[in-house]
């Protein structure tokens, strides 16, 4: 019961703070988000020993992939200890720090290729969707094939001779700015009301399968 | 001896070139005298000091904690009547009219206004002083204001009403569900397709991947995504399928870990449970794509469940997915990866289906209830926008002001 009964006060105060300026509501309103924050950052330390319980295990016990556990446990071992103790401390973020060395010249390259992978992606995925088999397929074809010719500079090219209203940029951003959008609003406006039902189910304490004690 | 020919045609040259003279003599006094006048004006506007400012007027800014006040005056006279004679505007405050006084700031002369910072309480009286070549004009002082904390944001009202409105509207059908009345709650294919993929996956002799978004705790999407893993862990452990759940925080991963114990004890497999199959693997968002394509390419899952807030990862993890024969079910409420969900998913969770999943799959009353409030609201809401697109087209722009919030 304490767990809902703190949800729910929690939960209200924050509602609250939003219409209510005033110092004795926002204070404690804005404490608890930096509570909020402290404790996600703690959890952080529960996380690093998480990876080092799974990932440990599997690699002792020699299990399927072992050797990648022992890549991944060395070289998060390695940064850990090069940010704490070779970095200058709090200001492991700055340039020339081998820390940073570390994060700009290892990990970025590697965010950087799993980044570009979507280049491809985006063309199989496009390849697959645009299967024209259904009304509904051909009519996103349609659509798709307008869009992508107008917004590049050959789409005016080809149709720059005829009528504005039929020149290919300027269907293109009729279909961006109004069906387009149109649709992107009602979603969107559909799931700020699952949010605030889902949010008022956890104050209120009716969804509350998260705090469930084990039986 | 010139001719008289010659004589003609010189006095013709002649004639008009006197007229000419003539005309810029005349003129000369009118081209000349502006310019003497302004430097005339200039000259004097550098020894005159300009006249003061208007009334200041001081307001404590509305809506806010008193950490705020707005001042205003009106311009010196001298600001239009000579050009250049004002180039800014000291503002100043004392506790009270007669000091000591503090500069607030210093601003261009083509700036009326000033908001100053404060502290709740606090009473100030402020004064307005024209600055030009010449010197400071005489300050004209404003008569004294407090700074105080509102109790309610006025500009907040109709977020307010609507709030309640809705709140209003699910305790209603909530009240109504608990009473036993039955609730009509369409189909969701993606969410009924939860049962067969993990049946598929059973069959297959292979797991279950679920990612839970890439978001915290504190988004409401990860927190639905939980819910419902709890319905998912309870079919897994009911068909003794392994489930795999990467985290991308550790706080979802303790909760995670909470929700999969409970569905194994709420099938009665509380035996069943492996703690390591909810792992945190990192907060980098292409490192986690990275380990989980890894997971998906090695062990090869056969359904693949992606519910909770995701970026640009999306398609990344769909097109894997799908490279690895899997069944997929996504559902998030970003509406930009939606399109990539659709396209590479087999089902997919539009929106609010998402947050509709845990009370779909747990059919519990209240859940339903709250999902019937939100259908209704959407009713409100778009007769609000019928009748201010009908007032808007009248003319009309009260109903669209006020629904105008800061």
């Amino acid at each position: 019961m304490i767990p809902v009964v703190l949800t729910a006060i929690v939960g209200l105060l924050v509602i609250v703070s939003f219409f209510v300026p005033h110092g004795a509501i926002a204070e404690p309103a804005q404490i608890l988000q930096d509570w909020a924050i402290i404790i996600v950052a703690s959890g952080y330390v529960l996380g690093a020993a998480n990876v080092y319980k799974v990932n440990g295990e599997a690699a002792v016990k020699m299990q399927k992939d072992w050797l990648y556990k022992y890549v991944l446990l060395g070289s998060m071992t390695a940064m850990i200890v090069v940010g704490f103790f070779f970095s200058g401390g709090t200001e492991f973020l700055n340039e020339g720090s081998p820390f940073k060395w570390a994060y700009d010249y290892l990990y970025v390259p590697m965010q950087a290729t799993m980044f570009s992978l979507l280049a491809f992606f985006i063309a199989s995925a496009a390849f697959r969707a645009f299967r024209i088999r259904t009304v509904d397929a051909a009519l996103l074809a349609i659509a798709a094939l307008i869009v992508m010719v107008g917004r590049v500079p050959i789409g005016k090219l080809l149709t720059d001779s005829l009528p504005e209203v039929i020149q290919l940029p300027t269907m293109a951003n009729w279909l961006l700015e109004w069906p387009q959008n149109a649709a992107k609003r009602g979603i969107a406006i559909g799931a700020g009301l699952g949010v605030m039902a889902t949010g008022l189910r956890i104050i209120l304490g009716i969804e509350r399968s998260h705090m469930r004690e084990e039986a | 001896m010139t001719s008289r020919a010659t004589r003609v045609r010189m006095t013709r040259r002649r004639f008009p070139l006197a007229f000419l003279a003539l005309g810029f003599a005349l003129l000369v006094p009118f081209l000349v005298a502006p310019i003497a006048c302004a430097q005339d004006s200039i000259a004097v506007a550098a020894t005159v000091v300009p006249a003061p400012v208007g009334a200041v007027t001081v307001m404590d800014a509305p809506n806010d904690r008193g950490q705020e006040v707005n001042v205003t005056w009106t311009a010196s006279p001298d600001d239009a009547a000579r050009p250049g004679s004002v180039t800014a505007y000291f503002v100043e405050r004392a506790p009270g009219p007669d000091g000591p006084w503090t500069r607030v700031d210093s601003v261009a002369a083509t700036t009326l206004a000033e908001t100053d910072a404060t502290e709740d309480g606090q009473t100030w009286t402020y004064r307005v002083t024209a600055l030009g070549p010449g010197g400071a004009a005489t300050p004209t002082v404003s008569s004294p204001v407090t700074a105080r904390a509102s109790w309610f944001n006025t500009e907040r009202v109709s977020v307010l009403l609507a709030m309640l409105l809705f709140f209003g509207l699910v305790v209603f059908f909530t009240s109504s569900a608990q009473s036993g009345k039955q609730l009509f709650v369409r189909r969701i294919p993606g969410i009924d397709a939860i049962e067969e993929a993990i049946g598929r996956a059973t069959e297959m002799g292979r797991s279950v991947l679920y990612v839970p978004g890439i978001n915290d705790i504190d988004d409401i999407q990860t927190m639905a995504s939980l819910n419902i893993l709890e319905s998912v862990a309870k079919v897994t452990a009911r068909y003794e399928t392994p489930i795999v759940v990467p985290t991308n925080y550790p706080v979802v991963m303790t909760l995670a870990q909470e929700m999969v114990k409970n569905g194994y004890i709420a099938a009665g497999r509380a035996d069943g449970y492996d703690p390591n199959s909810v792992r945190y693997v990192t907060t980098e968002q292409f490192a986690y794509v990275a380990a989980i394509a890894g997971i998906m390419l090695r062990d090869k899952p056969a359904a693949n469940i992606y519910l909770g807030s995701f970026y640009a990862e999306s398609l990344l993890l769909a097109e894997t997915g799908f490279s690895t024969g899997a069944i997929q079910i996504a559902g998030t409420a970003q509406v930009a990866q939606l399109p990539f969900f659709v396209v590479a998913c087999d089902y997919t969770l539009i929106g609010e289906e998402l947050y509709a999943a845990g009370a779909y799959l747990s059919r519990e009353p209240r859940l339903l209830g709250s999902l019937k409030g939100s259908d209704y609201m959407k009713v409100a809401l778009i007769a609000a926008m019928v009748i201010g697109c009908v007032l808007e087209t009248v003319g009309i722009t009260s109903f669209k002001q006020f629904f105008a919030s800061q």
